[in-house]
């Protein structure tokens, strides 16, 4: 048995999208209409990727920490995006971009520094090969919770606003009257990594270690890999989705603790 | 004494209205008026601008819990968190005393709110107001879709409460329960206050 890494040709790429092929033809065959969907994700992941295979090269020649600091910005500032075209309603303004962005910020960069200079610490603690593959994963899965959180908040905040505005004007505080859609909020942004950790290695082998024991690397290490990386995609999910949901409240409430709803944009 | 001077919002010309202690003032107006955008403006549940004071006491200087617990507003369609009624109620005990003044049994607060009818959440959500013992209440259309028999006894508890020096405005599209209750009737038409009638 060898622990040798083996290279995959373009042919071998080839092959493999004829799956997204037969995709195509069971939408067309069923009706779904996913053809059109399915073949511009197709083509955005290829080009993102490969754009990004071509960054990553040219990272990871020059080791220098502002190209680094660079592309993680504009990691950060995609998921920003990405996190304020998954809202249902959005808040008006510069906030419908910068909550998002700001606490993936927040969450990320700290988990991702914690990682880098007292875990993994690599040698320089900037170097691309780690700082960009840990954020990435951590920016991932804090965009996919803090994207459920706002979206859960937002909703609950509009559905439950009689609730909300019943116990504000019997006195109440923002805080109190908000928090059963503040926990709700974060507990849907959080079931998600929660589900994802209580399901690794029994239902699903997670794509970064099953990447590194395909490279030949030891499976007990990859593992422990794995683990630290679950932790980190926790810890930062968590921070995020809480900072985002703390701060939305903020922002759906003014300094008469009233609930301003007409800060959010509804068509 | 509850003093408004030049309150405004979109949707309502500037309003001077007194209220003053143990007096009931009705507020008339035809649906879409203003007059539930009037009643939460004094409760400062939605932005507004215009000086009022409790007593003394100018509005702008507590924040808003502490005014909108003395200056307390009860929606025509109150909400609910809890499934119980008890848990609406930070003293359950005492909510429970209130029930039979409002022709409520007293076991009304062990029932799931969504069980109860629209008259008896209506009368539920006005027990867990008064047993917070506002020095003011703003009333939305406390008796709508209540039987006559029912109107009455809240017509009761609040004239009880009123004699014990509370300040009540209420809305209302029956003149004849305003004329009983109100010793003052203020009516509104597109968002202006128009008249003051003793």
């Amino acid at each position: 048995m060898t622990n040798a890494f083996i290279a995959l040709d373009y042919t071998d790429l080839a092959l493999a999208a004829l799956l997204i092929l037969l995709n195509g033809g069971l939408s067309l065959w069923l009706g779904l209409g996913l053809e059109r969907q399915l073949g511009v994700a197709t083509l955005r992941m290829c080009v993102q990727l490969g754009l990004m295979g071509l960054v990553l090269k040219v990272l990871f020649d020059i080791v220098s920490p502002w190209l680094t600091l660079t592309a993680a910005l504009v990691m950060v500032l995609f998921a920003g995006y990405e996190i304020r075209a998954r809202q249902d309603t959005r808040l008006r303004g510069w906030w419908s971009y910068g909550l998002g962005a700001g606490a993936i910020l927040f969450a990320g960069g700290l988990v991702a520094i914690f990682a880098l200079t007292l875990l993994v610490q690599p040698d320089p603690w900037y170097h691309p090969r780690y700082v960009i593959p840990l954020l990435g994963m951590i920016l991932g899965n804090a965009m996919t919770g803090i994207a459920v959180g706002l979206n859960n908040l937002t909703d609950r905040m509009r559905r439950e606003r009689s609730a909300i505005e019943t116990m504000l004007a019997l006195g109440e505080t923002r805080v109190a009257a908000f928090r059963p859609a503040m926990r709700a909020a974060v507990r849907a942004g959080l079931i998600p990594i929660v589900n994802s950790m209580s399901a690794a290695g029994i239902v699903f082998l997670p794509g970064m270690m099953t990447g590194q024991i395909l490279s030949g690397i030891d499976p007990v290490e990859a593992i422990k890999y794995q683990v630290m990386i679950m932790f980190l995609l926790a810890g930062g999910t968590g921070l995020g989705v809480v900072a985002a949901v703390q701060v939305a409240a903020l922002l759906l409430s003014d300094n008469r603790q009233r609930l301003r709803l007409d800060r959010l944009a509804v068509d | 004494m509850l003093r408004i001077r030049g309150l405004t919002r979109p949707g309502l010309a500037p309003v001077d209205l007194d209220l003053a202690d143990a007096e009931a003032t009705a507020l008339l107006g035809p649906s879409g008026a203003g007059k539930t955008l009037l009643l939460r403006a004094i409760a400062d549940l939605d932005p507004n601008e215009g000086d009022l004071r409790l007593d003394d006491a100018s509005r702008d200087s507590m924040p808003g819990p502490a005014w909108r617990r003395r200056v307390t507003y009860l929606a025509a369609e109150p909400g609910w968190w809890a499934v119980r009624a008890a848990e609406h109620f930070p003293d359950p005990a005492a909510g429970r005393a209130l029930l039979p003044s409002l022709g409520l049994p007293e076991a009304t607060m062990e029932r799931r709110v969504a069980e109860l009818s629209t008259g008896e959440r209506h009368r539920l959500a006005l027990a867990r107001v008064l047993v917070q013992e506002p020095r003011t209440m703003l009333l939305d259309e406390p008796t709508s879709g209540l039987d006559q028999d029912t109107v009455k006894a809240v017509e009761t508890v609040l004239r009880a409460r009123v004699e014990a020096g509370l300040a009540l405005l209420f809305s209302t599209h029956d003149e004849e329960l305003a004329r009983r209750l109100a010793r003052r009737i203020v009516r509104i038409r597109a968002g202006r206050l128009l008249e003051a009638a003793a």
